[in-house]
Order: C-alpha cells, then sequence, then structure tokens
C-alpha cells in the first residue's frame, strides 16, 4: 500500500480505493485502478509515468474536475466525492489552485484582469481585488506586465501570471500538470522555483511531470503505471526510497 | 459573481469577437428595423386615410339608397321590398330637421366633355350651391353654382382645376362653353386644387346644377345625399333625423343607409390598424429568425469558448454563474442590436416621409415598444440552451481541447 508517514489525523488529503473507468467504444480503460493515497499539508510531491498511465486523470480527481466511479476522497476531513457539482466549485474556488501546461489565459484579459479572474468568479468587492492583484503582480515580478494581454507576454511571463492567478485565492494545495512542458529550459526552471517558493510558504504542491530533473526535486515522488502507483517515494539523503520499504 | 463583474465579463467577451458580435446585433437589428419600419408603413397608411377622410368636410352624414344592415320587421316590409330611390324631394325634405344645417344631392355620372375640337370623357356631378360649403371647397375663379330651385337650375358648370387646364390650357376658362352630350355649359367657376377625396378626384369634377345632372342621365334619382349637421354634437341627432324623414316618405321603410363620417372613420381606423398588427406581426417572424440566429451564435461561441469555461471552472465559477455570463451576453447584445434597429427603423421611416411627404410613416408606440421588447425576450430565450450548455459542459474534456 503507497501511504505516507504521516499519521492519519495529519492528511489533508485522503484517496481511498479511487476508481476512474473511462470507455472508448467498446474498450473499457481503467485510468485509476484501485488509488489509495495520502498527502499531508505542505507536501511536495512530484507524480510521474508514461503517457496513459493515469497522471492527468489523478490530478482532475484531485482538483475536483473529474468525479471518480468508486471510492472516497477526503479533502480535509469532508468527503467531497458526494459533493454537488456547484459545492465541489466552491471547494475548488476557496482550496484548489491549477496550473496547466498551455496557461489557458483569457486571451482578451490582460495580465491584471487574468489573476483576478478567481476573485471575480468568488463575488469578492472590487477594492480588495485590486489590493490582492497588486501584491501578487509585484511579488511574481510582472508590475510592469499588468496591462499587457497574454500575446504580448513571454511563456515564462504567461506561466507566472497563471501561478499567480492559481495562489491569489490562497489554496491549500497547489496542482501543476506539466507546468514547464511549453518552457525552455531557463525559464522553466525559473518557474519551478516560483512554485517551491509557494511550497515552502505553506501551500501543498503536487506536480505532474516527465522531466526526471524536475521530478528529482520534490521530496516525493509517486511513479504511476496503469492507473496505479507503482512507487511511492520520499527524498532521504538525496536519494529516493520507497516509502512502505 | 457580482453584477457589474458579470455586466463587464459579458461586455469583454462580445467584444473579444467583434465579427460575432456585429454578426448578431445586425440580425436583431435587421428585426426590430422592420417591425418598426413596417409598422411605421402600416400606420402611416391609418393616418393618411384618417387625414383624407376628414378633409371631406366636417359633421358629415351621408345618406346612400339601400340597407347594408338588418333592420328588422316594420309596416313597410309588408308593402314592399325594392328599396325606394333617393330623389330631390327627400334630399329638400331634409332640410326640415332641427340638427341638420346643410343638404347637398349629389347625381354622379361620366360623360365626354366638348370645347371645341378637344374632347375628354369626365365625371359630371350634379349638386346644388349647398355642395361646396359641405366639402369645404374653396374656389380659384369665378363663383360656384348660384342658389336656385333645384328642380331648376341653370346651364353654368364649375369645373376643376385639373380639368381646366386640359380643356383651356392657354385661354382664360370663365365664361367659356363646354358641352356635355347635347347641351352646352357656361363655365362660371373653377375648383382650387385639392386632390382627391371620397374616390374621386375633385380636380377632374365638373359640377353642374343637379335637375340638369339627372336630366342629362335621364334618371330621377340621387347618388347621396350630404348633410351636414350643425355641429359635432349633432350628428347623432341628424343622423337620426334624416333616418326618421326619409322613412316616413318612404312609407315607413327603412331602405336607405345613413352613415356618418366618423362611423367611417372608425371603421377605416379599425381596418387599417388590424392590418399594422398583422404587418407587423410579419415582421414579428425576422425577430423570431433573429433569435435563432443568437441561439446559432452563441451555440458556436460556446464551442469556441470550451477552453475559457472549462478554464472559469477549475477557478471556482459554479454552473449557475457561467450560465449567467452567457445569458447576460445574449442579452446585451439583443439589446444593443434592438436599439441599433430601431435607429435604423426610424431612419427608414424617415426615408419614406422623404420620398412621400404626404405619407405620414411614424412608427405607433406601441409597436417600438413590442418590437424592442420581442427583440430582448427572443434573445435571452434563445440565449437559454446554449448558456445551458455552456454550463453543463465537463471541465476536463473542455480543458484538454485546444
Amino acid at each position: 500500500m503507497a501511504t505516507s508517514g504521516a499519521s492519519a489525523s495529519e492528511a489533508q488529503i485522503e484517496l481511498q480505493g479511487i476508481e476512474r473507468v473511462f470507455h472508448l467504444g467498446d474498450s473499457v480503460v481503467h485510468a485509476l485502478a484501485g488509488i489509495d493515497l495520502r498527502i499531508t499539508a505542505g507536501e511536495y510531491i512530484a507524480v510521474m509515468g508514461p503517457s496513459g498511465s493515469g497522471k492527468s486523470t489523478l490530478l482532475n480527481v484531485l482538483g475536483l474536475l473529474d468525479r471518480p466511479d468508486a471510492g472516497h476522497y477526503r479533502l480535509e476531513g469532508r468527503d467531497v466525492t458526494t459533493l454537488s457539482p456547484d459545492e465541489q466549485a466552491h471547494v475548488r474556488s476557496l482550496r484548489i489552485g491549477f496550473v496547466f501546461q498551455s496557461f489557458h489565459l483569457v486571451p482578451r484579459l490582460t495580465a491584471a484582469e487574468n489573476i483576478a479572474l478567481p476573485m471575480v468568479l468568488a463575488g469578492l468587492p472590487a477594492r480588495e481585488r485590486d489590493q490582492r492583484v497588486r501584491q501578487a503582480l509585484d511579488g511574481f515580478g510582472l508590475a510592469d506586465r499588468a496591462d499587457h494581454r497574454p500575446d504580448q507576454l513571454s511563456g515564462g511571463q504567461r506561466q507566472r501570471v497563471a501561478i499567480a492567478r492559481a495562489t491569489i485565492m490562497q489554496p491549500a494545495m497547489l496542482l501543476a500538470d506539466e507546468p514547464t512542458g511549453n518552457l525552455d529550459r531557463a525559464t522553466g526552471e525559473e518557474v519551478v522555483h516560483l512554485l517551491e517558493q509557494l511550497n515552502s510558504g505553506g501551500v501543498a504542491l503536487l506536480v505532474v511531470t516527465h522531466d526526471a530533473a524536475m521530478g528529482a526535486r520534490a521530496r516525493r515522488r509517486l511513479l504511476m503505471e496503469d492507473g496505479a502507483i507503482r512507487h511511492d517515494q520520499l527524498m532521504r539523503d538525496g536519494v529516493f526510497h520507497d516509502a512502505h520499504a | 459573481m457580482r453584477t457589474r463583474d458579470l455586466l463587464s465579463f459579458a461586455v469583454g467577451a462580445a467584444r473579444g469577437n467583434r465579427v460575432r458580435t456585429a454578426l448578431l446585433m445586425l440580425a436583431m437589428a435587421i428585426g426590430v428595423a422592420a417591425v418598426v419600419t413596417l409598422t411605421a408603413l402600416g400606420d402611416g397608411a391609418r393616418r393618411y386615410v384618417v387625414r383624407e377622410f376628414s378633409a371631406i368636410g366636417s359633421n358629415l352624414v351621408i345618406v346612400l339608397p339601400g340597407r347594408t344592415e338588418t333592420g328588422g320587421i316594420n309596416p313597410g316590409s309588408f308593402v314592399s321590398t325594392t328599396p325606394r330611390d333617393l330623389t330631390v324631394d327627400d334630399a329638400l325634405a331634409l332640410l326640415r330637421a332641427p340638427a341638420v344645417q346643410r343638404v347637398a344631392p349629389l347625381a354622379v355620372g361620366t360623360s365626354e366633355l366638348s370645347v371645341g375640337g378637344k374632347l375628354r370623357e369626365g365625371m359630371v356631378v350634379g349638386s346644388t350651391a349647398e355642395f361646396i360649403e359641405v366639402r369645404q371647397f374653396k374656389m380659384a375663379q369665378g363663383q360656384f353654382l348660384p342658389r336656385e330651385d333645384w328642380n331648376r337650375g341653370s346651364q353654368v358648370m364649375v369645373i376643376g382645376a385639373k380639368l381646366r387646364a386640359e380643356l383651356f390650357p392657354n385661354e382664360p376658362a370663365l365664361g367659356q362653353f363646354v358641352r356635355v352630350g347635347d347641351r352646352r355649359f357656361r363655365v362660371i367657376g373653377v375648383l382650387a386644387a385639392t386632390g382627391s377625396g371620397l374616390g374621386m378626384n375633385t380636380d377632374e369634377l365638373a359640377v353642374v346644377p343637379v335637375s340638369l345632372a339627372q336630366a342629362m342621365f335621364n334618371t330621377n334619382t340621387l347618388f347621396r345625399i350630404l348633410v351636414e349637421a350643425r355641429n359635432r354634437d349633432a350628428i347623432e341627432p341628424a343622423k337620426r333625423q334624416v333616418s326618421e324623414i326619409i322613412q316616413q316618405r318612404h312609407d315607413g321603410e327603412q331602405d336607405v343607409t345613413v352613415i356618418t363620417q366618423d362611423a367611417m372613420l372608425a371603421t377605416f381606423d379599425k381596418l387599417l390598424g388590424t392590418l399594422t398588427l398583422g404587418v407587423a406581426g410579419i415582421a414579428a417572424i425576422s425577430l423570431a429568425v433573429a433569435g435563432i440566429l443568437v441561439m446559432n451564435v452563441m451555440l458556436v461561441s460556446v464551442a469556441q469558448r470550451r477552453s475559457e469555461i472549462g478554464l472559469l471552472k477549475a477557478l471556482g465559477a459554479s454552473g449557475a454563474t457561467i450560465r449567467a455570463a452567457f445569458l447576460v451576453e445574449a442579452a446585451l447584445l439583443s439589446a444593443a442590436g434592438a436599439l441599433f434597429g430601431y435607429a435604423l427603423g426610424l431612419a427608414g421611416a424617415a426615408l419614406i416621409r422623404a420620398l412621400y411627404p404626404v405619407f405620414p410613416a411614424y412608427p405607433p408606440d406601441w409597436a417600438v415598444l413590442a418590437g424592442l421588447g420581442t427583440a430582448l425576450f427572443t434573445g435571452v430565450l434563445f440565449g437559454v440552451l446554449p448558456a445551458r450548455n455552456a454550463a453543463r459542459l465537463d471541465p476536463v474534456t473542455a480543458l484538454a481541447k485546444r
């Protein structure tokens, strides 16, 4: 069984027997096959594995974008699998931040407006939004890019805007799907540093990546294959060891 | 999401795709413009007719032979069923009615008018001196028919402006003779040009004393009797008294129809009002078409903005928020298109008025309100389905597709 060393009471996220099945024509694909996983607050986890191993599906389930066909998902002690879509949206709004490979910025909105979007959707007053956006722009080194639209920004700047947007609601967990996949090495590293900085600030960070070098930076590494977690490894003395070994 | 944010988000989305926005607004605009312009035409026709009828003369009561309404049984019903003709004596008898100010008998026929070698077919009206007062015509030259015994007229004639221009193009008309059949009439007056009224063009009329007209057409009946009531309030009493007098004279049989100008006006008003409604209904179809276009465009928009919708969901937007965003966008675009179309329709009505100055083509208020209201309603109605589709979009697939 893949479990972290943390005790049950500390677990921020707890997955039990999570299954996700896709029907493609006649064939049945088990994208997730009986996943059990515990994540404590502030962890830094890299999810790795070949294409189609279920990494993204795991991320979607954790982000409440996708519903498991079986199993239980407890987020901060609350079973969120049974929530209605709107209740899940509310949880996403407050507790979860997403970072995508392709940034997913709204092209017609400026950097500042993109960052403010989650607060707009949550119905925060304009004054508080402006204040937080200004802080975020300063903090992410985007102060002089506030009024630029995404097509006027570099790849690294776009991803920084996306990360600023993902963290503006001060979520408990940041889910990043190949955050450096569309960036060159140097910019990618910049972005990773930024994410790690946020993680050291207390946000749990879960990164799906193909990049072994990036995966090696995490303190915990999940190796997935055929919808199951084959190895759950913790970094000890610069080397990964299976958590339950 | 706050209302202000919802509005500015929708405006932003609309401005984000200008072609789509322009297309949608154009569709709505055409629909509303069609309603405004067509109802302006319909209502213009109504106003035009009402105005024309008002021009016939005020406080007018018209007697025509024959019965067009069912009257029930009276003593006359057993004596005869053939309607009696209206005669000059009937007309004279109407002067007894206290509510009646003036009476003008009317005999009408077409005949050949000739002056020298010129020959023209024309409408000859037999009447009396009162005709000009009842119809409120003006003289351009000379005098109207003299006051004389209705049964013995002199051989004089008053002609319309156009007739004068055609028969006497280069010479004074007064004092000249016009031959009608085997009689000669001396022209004693020319009517001022007025245009048409009551279906006959007064500018082409030749007016002669009623007795002579009857003799020429070899009849002793009248086409109409025009009765002028003393004032507006006397119209109804005049109508009643006229009916009674004619009934007495016709052996108790109610064999004439008495209509008032008001009744005619009301009928035409109603008729053309209904026509305007019908035209508005036809124009409203274009609004329904516009609504369907709104739906299509919004559906395409939802498909194009899948990843944006997926993102909004990932960022914590509820289904209701996304639904509201798309509905507000559809409503805003419809409203903007409707206002644009309203301006377009007013311009169309103004153009019609510029081209045909006699035609008062103004859109009625109710049509404008209904047009704008329907545009908004259809916009929102047909925006519901796309908005629901957007709200139901699965965020995972929406985000996966670029």
